[in-house]
């Protein structure tokens, strides 16, 4: 009885404060019929939005999958000193609020920064540009694919690639042919958590974008733009795209986590 | 200074590369932007940043921040220790949706939350409109805010005491029934005693999640100065007005507040641990 209460209670919450505004965002996108639908996610400027997105996360995958197979290799291998302070730098920019990261990045990078004034001088612009929305990005991305792959690398343990460095195989052909068969599926799920929040950020990227329409407007900030412009239509169409991405994600990781090997229950 | 001196040599290839690729990334992304957030904040005096803090405006955006954030989190620490307890020990129709549904606000993007919450919640909305028939607005007020923020950190609470439940012992549940002991007593002391380390580091992370959130929060707070304006929010104004230093002098508070309750509630989740184990 009482277990019964708790299950339907648990599922209402859920329902009310989770699903029900997914379901929202679906059903005011298509208030106004498929028809505006359709127009309003093949608005240029929205269109134009979703390239850009698509091509800053583009950039920003290579990059973090190189550093998180790197230092996931790094402090799983070897002991050296500040091996833990490496650790805790890299999730903290789990720490930091998007706003937060994104001034952080202003301070430094900006025309006013200290490095940035100094690239001004080459005539370098890092900020409210495709650079600036790929570096904050990089940034709320960070921890994903290292924390993925390091516990795969400690649960597979060092012995085959031992192995395969007394037989003589080079670092390179370790790696291809030990390594990588062996993270696979680490790497399979940070490449989908990195993709999902590189596409999805909002905060940080609207402090450093710029915001210039049909040029530096991320999906994300796209959908606000509309929002504001009293187009609420297009902005639940548009948002239907990322809520879309977001449920793709969420599948994934279901068809993952069945399919891959076990893996600890925290995300 | 990161080399390795004492233990034995490495013997796998890779580890000069490993480390280069790491340090450099750590330090173009990580370091260097946060240090150019402390910059900023050096070339603050203390008594520039007194004047910066001590405004009405900023004190007013920080206590809506942190009273709202606070009640997110009574929230999520109740209704995410019944949401894991139901995800850990029953077995029911659905529980692998259920599931999976918890981490949707984590994989939802911040902005799209936020428009569907006010979908929700304004006067036209499904239960906006529900509310205001019995006199109550939810958004575009403080209690708006409060939904934005239980939305996003809800996965936080739940995943921090799902493993926790995991690992408690059904036997001593049993055991105690076999002594007598009432439900609300086996619930007190059988079960949550053993996990209020995993609770606390869930409400910790829930409530410091909830002091950055801005995406969710911004399209239904209303945002109005002194009533409904979040910190974060202030920050970017300041921003627009290229008023830089208020803009560090806040996100650094912001900051320092996260670090902090961050290392407290690790140092008081290892505390609480020891003492369960010793103190019995």
């Amino acid at each position: 009885m009482a277990r019964k209460l708790l299950i339907l209670l648990a599922a209402l919450f859920l329902g009310i404060v989770v699903v029900l505004p997914v379901i929202a965002i679906f059903h005011r996108a298509f208030a106004e019929g498929w028809g505006t639908y359709v127009a309003s996610i093949t608005d240029p400027e929205t269109v134009s939005a979703m390239r850009l997105t698509v091509i800053a996360t583009l950039f920003v995958l290579p990059v973090n999958l190189v550093f998180g197979v790197a230092a996931a290799w790094l402090i799983a291998r070897y002991r050296f000193f500040g091996r833990r302070a490496l650790l805790v730098l890299i999730e903290l920019p789990f720490a930091v609020s998007p706003i937060v990261a994104g001034l952080c990045f202003l301070l430094i990078y900006g025309a006013y920064g200290p490095v940035g004034a100094a690239l001004e001088g080459w005539n370098i612009q890092l900020m409210f540009n495709l650079t600036g929305i790929v570096l904050v990005s990089l940034f709320v991305t960070c921890p994903f694919v290292m924390r993925e792959v390091l516990p795969v690398l400690m649960v597979s343990g060092e012995d085959e690639e031992k192995a395969a460095l007394t037989l003589g195989a080079s670092g390179w052909s370790i790696f291809r042919h030990v390594v990588l068969p062996n993270i696979s599926w680490g790497l399979a799920y940070g490449t989908v958590l990195t993709m999902a929040r590189a596409m999805g950020e909002f905060g940080a990227v609207s402090v450093v974008s710029g915001a210039i329409r049909g040029e530096t407007m991320t999906l994300p900030l796209q959908i606000e733009l509309l929002y504001n412009d009293y187009n609420a239509t297009g902005a639940f169409a548009a948002a239907t795209v990322l809520a879309g991405l977001a449920l793709v994600t969420l599948a994934l990781r279901g068809v993952l986590d069945r399919f891959g090997p076990k893996r600890r229950a925290h995300t | 200074m990161l080399a390795m001196k004492r233990t034995a040599p490495h013997i796998l290839p890779g580890f000069s590369l490993s480390l280069g690729i790491t340090l450099l990334f750590l330090c173009l992304i990580v370091l260097l932007p946060i240090s150019g957030l402390l910059w900023q904040l050096g070339q603050l005096g203390p008594g520039d940043f007194i004047r910066v803090m001590g405004s009405e405006r900023v004190l007013a955006a920080l206590r809506v921040t942190f009273t709202a954030a606070a009640a997110a989190t009574l929230v999520n620490g109740v209704f995410g220790l019944l949401l894991a307890w139901v995800l850990t020990r029953y077995r029911f129709p659905g529980r692998n949706v259920l599931d999976a549904l918890v981490d949707l606000p984590f994989a939802l993007p911040t902005a799209v939350a936020g428009i569907a919450l006010v979908a929700l919640y304004d006067r036209s909305g499904w239960v906006g409109s529900l509310l205001d028939s019995v006199g109550i607005q939810v958004a575009y007020t403080w209690w708006g805010i409060v939904i934005a923020m239980i939305f996003t950190s809800i996965p936080f609470a739940v995943r921090a005491i799902q493993p926790a439940i995991e690992e408690l012992d059904p036997d001593e549940e049993a055991a105690a029934l076999t002594l007598g002991a009432n439900s609300w007593q086996r619930f007190r002391h059988v079960i949550l005693r053993p996990l209020m380390p995993s609770i606390l580091t869930g409400v910790g992370l829930s409530f410091v999640r909830s002091l950055g959130e801005f995406g969710a929060v911004i399209f239904i707070a209303g945002n109005l100065p002194y009533k409904t304006e979040i910190a974060s929010l202030l920050i970017l104004i300041r921003l627009d007005e290229f008023d830089y230093p208020a803009a560090a002098a806040i996100a650094g508070t912001l900051l320092g507040v996260s670090l902090l309750l961050l290392v407290a509630i690790n140092v008081a989740q290892t505390r609480l641990q020891s003492y369960l184990r010793t103190g019995g």
